[in-house]
């Protein structure tokens, strides 16, 4: 058994925003290949987290390492690892689906053979030529999972990942975002039994402040509801 | 430089497939160039008066493009999208101020000949070489103060104040240097056949002192 | 815990600007002959001129601070360059004031546009007004802090290019009294100038550290009211200009 660093580690991490603590005195570990889930209310710090985790915001305070680099200093190392499916898909409105991948594929240096893939693998090849705004909701969020997804990326960080997927596009996007893909992965969700059904370590955050971490199957129920009280 | 070169060719198919930027200049252009006749109750003006109303004309024009240049990343997440991927962040200024340098050109391409016709006393023919340099370097201050003050504006609650408000009072001095550059070339009677080296200089050394500055300065505005 | 204070050395600054600002004044008033052609009214130069030349020299200071905000991140730096372009705008309008009065009594205009150091002035001042409500309209403070640094770096840098442009650009009709290499004023109106400009840089750096005390002191007491009262019982502050 390799001795792999862990995917993330975190050692009192503090985020503020002017005179409000986003997240305060955070310590956590994730080995590599598995899935964090992290539950909490709206405002409870769960989007700074992953923000930071993606090298888009810096941490005032403690220590952040990604795949033993540590964030914001080594960050450029970091980016071609990561990849970030946040609320909004990133994604160019005048511009098609192709164009918009094709654009990321650029920036990452990857080829277009790949941006070919990712549209089959979410069945989105023949309405890939349309503008972005002329797409339906469930569509985009498809293509911003293929944004997401496009330069392989070993960190997954998925801000409510479902997000205006009907059950048929789930599937799709499940082998490139899913457990099967093999990657680390971070993500937050508004169905807190959902995320804990396939989350190795579960982290709940409340005002910015640990609640709860540890195995899913510690939780309880009662503690669930009381995080979302 | 691959980088600077990917935004901008994402930047011009944007604007291309929208058109929402250098057809606005164009109009404003026009519409001040009318607006100036009447003012100014003149026919055809001369010399150094003809040289500040076409300085005046690019510069507000210039402030649609600047005041527009960085909404689609606000809005859309393109600084997200761009801060996620493991290039130079100092490309986005580069391919910003080539975009808005771009579109300069294209808007003087039809602004200045209207002006040549419209207001413009003499004929444009023998001055145009010496304006097309002036023009150029003006062009060239233009976007690089606009690539910087658009990005701070942009995160900013006023935003569509807060551009021309810190624009307009730092590109005086380039706005001088035009202005008395192109004056001699649109004079009169004996019309210069280049532009005064001293105003060249000065718009030079505009340039060349804040595109090194935009360029260090440029990374603060990104992060976070 | 803080590791500066501003107020030491206060007084014995305050006590230096009042005894140079006496001596200023005195030798304006007794000491400084009588100007040929302008007469009684040339005495406001003694201001204006030091006003204006402490109001750019302290926008070019503030934007040196700003390098250093942008280098270690610390607030400190932000508010002392906060400081100093907000008494620069200060010493700066009141520049303006009095040299629109010169102008008026010395050849019967509020405003002329043939002397290019008003007048770059003038462009000058305009910029740096845009200071603070650029920094009103960022809500983050840090953002704010930083947006701020880059303007101010900016700002100082168009001070020198501004006058330089200016200058060449307009034709005056007065001989210069002052220019940058030499001096042609008699040697009584050179020490009194020279006192003067002294004088003014003194109150300058006072009220630079009068206000920066004033600042840290304010800071520090939110600082306690967070820590004793909690984050949420302790009033936010409001939208604001100024770094806490």
């Amino acid at each position: 058994m390799v001795d792999e660093p862990p995917a993330i580690e975190l050692r009192g991490l503090a985020r503020y925003f002017g005179e409000r603590t986003a997240l305060r005195d955070l310590s956590l570990r994730v080995p590599a290949g598995t899935t964090l889930a992290v539950l909490g209310r709206n405002g409870a710090g769960k989007s700074t987290l992953l923000r930071i985790l993606a090298s888009l915001l810096r941490p005032h305070a403690g220590e952040v390492l990604v795949f033993g680099e540590p964030l914001p200093r080594r960050g450029f190392a970091v980016r071609a690892k990561l990849g970030l499916l946040s609320h909004e898909p990133l994604l160019y409105r005048e511009l098609t689906g192709r164009e918009n991948l094709r654009y990321h594929a650029r920036l990452h240096r990857v080829d277009f053979d790949r941006v070919e893939e990712v549209l089959r693998a979410v069945q989105m090849e023949r309405r890939a030529d349309d503008p972005v705004r002329l797409l339906s909701r469930g569509m985009v969020q498809r293509l911003a999972v293929c944004r997401a997804v496009l330069h392989r990326p070993r960190l997954l960080l998925l801000d409510e990942p479902r997000a205006n997927l009907d059950p048929a596009a789930g599937d799709l996007v499940e082998p490139l975002i899913g457990r099967v893909s093999g990657a680390t992965r971070v993500l937050t969700s508004h169905d807190p039994r959902a995320a804990l059904a396939e989350a190795d370590l579960v982290l709940a955050l409340r005002d910015g402040r640990t609640a709860f971490l540890g195995d899913p199957g510690t939780l309880s129920d009662a503690q669930i509801t009381e995080l979302y009280a | 430089m691959r980088t600077a070169l990917i935004l901008l060719r994402k930047d011009l198919r944007l604007e291309l497939r929208t058109l929402e930027t250098v057809p606005a200049m164009v109009l404003f252009a026009l519409v001040t160039i009318v607006i100036f006749h009447f003012g100014l109750n003149q026919n055809a003006i001369d010399g150094q008066l003809a040289a500040g109303v076409l300085t005046v004309t690019v510069l507000f024009a210039a402030m649609l493009g600047i005041n527009r240049l960085f909404v689609a990343e606000r809005e859309q997440g393109g600084f997200d999208a761009f801060l996620l991927a493991p290039v130079d962040r100092t490309a986005m200024l580069v391919a910003k101020a080539a975009a808005l340098f771009l579109f300069l050109a294209a808007l003087e391409v039809i602004a200045v000949p209207a002006f040549g016709l419209f207001l413009l006393g003499p004929s444009l023919g023998p001055p145009l070489p010496g304006l097309i340099l002036v023009l150029a370097l003006a062009d060239l201050g233009l976007a690089v103060i606009g690539t910087l003050v658009s990005a701070i504006a942009v995160h900013t609650r006023a935003r569509d104040l807060i551009g021309p408000m810190l624009g307009l009072p730092l590109l005086i001095p380039a706005l001088i240097a035009t202005a008395r550059a192109a004056g001699p070339l649109l004079a009169a009677g004996h019309p210069a056949s280049t532009p005064p080296t001293r105003w060249l200089e000065i718009l030079a050394l505009y340039d060349v002192v804040f595109a090194l500055l935009a360029y260090a300065v440029f990374d603060f505005l990104l992060e976070d | 815990m803080p590791s500066t204070t501003y107020g030491k050395g206060l007084r014995g600054l305050a006590l230096a600007t009042l005894i140079t600002m006496t001596a200023a004044l005195v030798l304006v008033f007794f000491y400084a002959p009588l100007d040929q052609t302008q007469g009684f009214v040339q005495k406001i130069f003694y201001v204006h001129v030091p006003l204006a030349i402490i109001s750019l020299v302290g926008f070019v200071f503030g934007g040196v601070l700003a390098i250093g905000y942008l280098r270690t991140g610390d607030r400190k730096w932000d508010m002392r360059s906060y400081v100093a372009i907000h008494m620069g705008l200060i010493f700066g309008i009141g520049g303006l004031i009095t040299g629109s009065i010169w102008a008026k009594a010395s050849w019967g205009h509020w405003w002329v546009w043939n002397e290019p150091t008003l007048v770059s002035f003038l462009i000058v001042l305009l910029l740096f007004a845009t200071y603070q409500p650029l920094r009103f309209s960022i809500e983050d403070p840090e953002r704010q802090s930083r947006y701020a640094s880059v303007f101010a770096i900016v700002g100082g840098a168009f001070v020198p290019l501004n006058y330089i442009a200016v200058q060449a650009a307009t034709a005056y009709v007065h001989p210069r009294v002052l220019t940058l290499t030499s001096a042609n004023l008699p040697p009584s109106m050179g020490l009194t100038f020279v006192v003067s400009l002294l004088a003014f840089a003194l109150l300058y750096v006072t009220l630079w550290k009068y206000e920066m005390a004033a600042k840290n002191a304010r800071s520090q007491v939110r600082r306690l009211r967070r820590t004793l009262l909690g984050d949420d019982l302790a009033r936010p502050a409001g939208r604001s200009a100024a770094p806490l």
